[in-house]
């Protein structure tokens, strides 16, 4: 029975290829905006992975990692007075103008880390040494800077080369893997004394306070006990969804809340689910019509509305396996673009593509119950009019 | 009625009664029908477009309700039965032949005459071979892999006829047979189609207007305006001869 279907099925090329294109459009659509999206998302968290510190702790109304309400200079002395605190450290993290030897200016995200510890520092050097950091009016960078700080025409930017931060000489002492920021500027890591030369004077100027829990205390307990302690606000920083204190969940709830980027996207995931329910609905609802003479003389002959209904669900099942395998298939593609490019940002947890295989699904079997419909409303009896 | 010839109704249809509404009006299609089918003959069901030979086929075939009377198919009352019983019955005891053929024109011939013993759940081997078998005794045993829109009017109706038989129902109810083929195809099916279908276990019915095949028949039942008006023996001396119209 199911060979029969599909050879019903395939056998209507023109209309199949319609469900096809429809779904994979739908499927492509939907899987596609939800993963830049989410990777859009992610990249509004970069911070976070960069400078990867177990707890963060930042001005109390601060809600997202972007933010920056700052602190007194002391707050980081209170914090490494909590008990269930290993280590605290000063962090400076903020939008910077850089100068480029042609006069042209662009914006960095500039982040200042304690010069003893370099806690904060980048995990993964591609070239230079993170140590020397410590030396005068020295900066690293990462991989997105080299196309962002080169000039046009000039050999990519390498260690050794300058540039200027707020017209203060920044030497180039390492270049380093890094997350892509939300605003689309390369991250620049430099000490924290030195982030504040770089940086117009203002009397509060430490955006937060990075710190470890000591052994045998959760980052949770920690978090919680800092704030208790100081007034200030803890989060920590593992990843989104994790807990509601975290701070990587805090800023991508901040941004679904208050900018128009989930309602941008989520209209064109609407539109992708609309035009594959449009199409594969009526292009479906076609096909039960134009076989519907050969169904009624299947029904005549003896088939059972449940195995007639089954053949259809089989039909709308399989061009929603194809189409979703087609639009997945496309994604990935844009996703391989995507990577290789550093943009648009695409991040796909396993979640969407399992969502919207079962949104197509559900759209097919709308689909393959409106053919069902059609068809129990259909006498065997018509079978011997036609 | 003696018991022997009890035994060889195949369709018994008793003071049958059946509406049709139209908007407002109310058309009486069956008025008190009474008619019997025997298993061993071919019975044609004659008369002008309208007077309800096709609605009588299709109760029946137990594919139409009927409002009153009773209509006993191989000693199964088919207007007691429910839909899900109907089926089953339809499955096994019935073989189709459509006026349009309806064969399904994305699969192969053999396929196609598979249908009614896939219906039945039977292995997909078996199914071919029989429809092999089946298509060899209507003369396209050599046709059994194309698809049914390569072949001419006439094989497809071939094709029909195989179908309606590869399950050897005991029933076999056919709608204006050639309707929709010109008068050569339409006595070579004819013919055919007599010599494949009929057996002492099978009854054979046939809805026709078209009076060049009543020759074809063992008894023909004429139908007026919802009634039988006249059920006549043929009694066939010398075999049938076809008509042509414009012979």
């Amino acid at each position: 029975m199911t060979a029969l279907a599909l050879k019903m099925l395939f056998g209507d090329t023109a209309k199949y290829m319609m469900l096809v294109a429809g779904l994979f459009f739908a499927s492509f659509l939907i899987i596609q905006q939800a993963s830049v999206f989410c990777g859009l998302m992610l990249w509004t968290t970069s911070t976070l992975k960069n400078v990867a510190a177990p707890i963060y702790v930042v001005e109390e109304q601060v809600q997202q990692v972007n933010e920056t309400n700052p602190l007194r200079d002391t707050d980081v002395a209170r914090v490494r007075s909590v008990s269930a605190v290993e280590w605290a450290m000063p962090l400076y993290s903020g939008i910077q103008r850089v100068r480029l030897e042609d006069g042209s200016f662009k914006t960095v995200q500039l982040i200042g880390i304690d010069a003893a510890t370099l806690a904060g520092a980048p995990e993964r050097m591609i070239k230079g040494r993170l140590e020397d950091l410590r030396l005068p009016n020295t900066v690293i960078i990462d991989e997105l800077a080299i196309t962002r700080l080169s000039l046009k025409g000039a050999p990519p930017i390498k260690v050794g080369d300058r540039f200027e931060i707020n017209d203060i000489e920044a030497r180039v002492v390492g270049i380093c893997k890094a997350a892509r920021s939300f605003t689309g500027g390369p991250y620049i890591w430099t000490t924290y004394e030195r982030a504040l030369q770089y940086t117009p004077p203002s009397r509060k100027m430490l955006s937060a306070v990075i710190a470890a829990p000591v052994d045998g205390v959760s980052w949770e307990d920690a978090a919680g006990e800092i704030s208790r302690k100081t007034g200030l606000k803890a989060y920590v920083n593992r990843s989104f969804g994790s807990d509601e204190n975290d701070l990587n969940t805090s800023t991508v709830w901040w941004y679904v809340r208050n900018t128009g980027i989930p309602i941008s996207f989520g209209t064109t995931v609407v539109i992708g689910f609309i035009v594959g329910v449009a199409i594969a609905c009526q292009t479906f609802y076609s096909f039960v019509l134009d076989n519907l003479r050969h169904l009624g003389a299947l029904k005549a002959m003896g088939m059972s509305n449940l195995r007639l209904s089954l053949m259809l669900v089989i039909q709308a099942a399989t061009v929603g396996l194809v189409g979703f395998g087609i639009g997945l298939l496309f994604t990935a593609l844009f996703a391989i673009a995507a990577v290789e490019n550093q943009q648009p940002p695409f991040y796909m947890p396993w979640q969407i593509p399992v969502v919207a295989f079962g949104v197509i699904q559900l759209i097919c079997m709308v689909a393959a119950l409106m053919g069902i419909f059609r068809l129990s409303r259909y006498e065997p009896a018509m079978v011997f009019r036609t | 009625m003696n018991d022997e010839t009890n035994d060889r109704v195949a369709v018994d249809v008793r003071g049958v009664e059946k509406h049709f509404s139209d908007g407002a009006r109310s058309i009486h299609v069956m008025k008190q029908v009474t008619l019997q089918a025997l298993k061993g003959e071919i019975l044609m069901l004659v008369g002008p477009s309208g007077c309800g030979k096709t609605t009588l086929l299709s109760a029946i075939a137990g594919t139409l309700n009927i409002e009153s009377g009773e209509i006993d198919v191989m000693g199964n009352p088919v207007h007691k039965m429910s839909d899900a019983a109907l089926t089953r019955f339809r499955a096994k005891t019935i073989g189709f032949i459509f006026q349009q053929f309806h064969l399904i024109p994305t699969i192969s011939v053999a396929e196609n005459v598979g249908i009614p013993l896939l219906i039945q759940n039977a292995p997909k081997k078996q199914v071919i071979d029989r429809a092999r078998a089946v298509l060899d005794a209507v003369g396209l045993g050599d046709r059994w892999k194309e698809r049914p829109n390569r072949l001419s009017g006439g094989q497809q109706q071939r094709v029909a006829i195989a179908r309606a038989l590869v399950h050897e129902p005991p029933l076999v109810i056919c709608d204006e047979p050639t309707a929709a083929l010109d008068a050569r195809n339409g006595e070579i099916v004819l013919e055919l189609f007599r010599n494949v279908a009929r057996s002492p276990d099978r009854a054979v019915l046939i809805v026709t207007h078209d009076n060049r095949i009543f020759s074809y028949a063992d008894r023909v039942a004429r139908m007026d305006d919802g009634e039988i008006v006249e059920v006549r023996e043929q009694g066939h001396t010398e075999p049938p001869h076809f008509v042509h119209e414009h012979a």
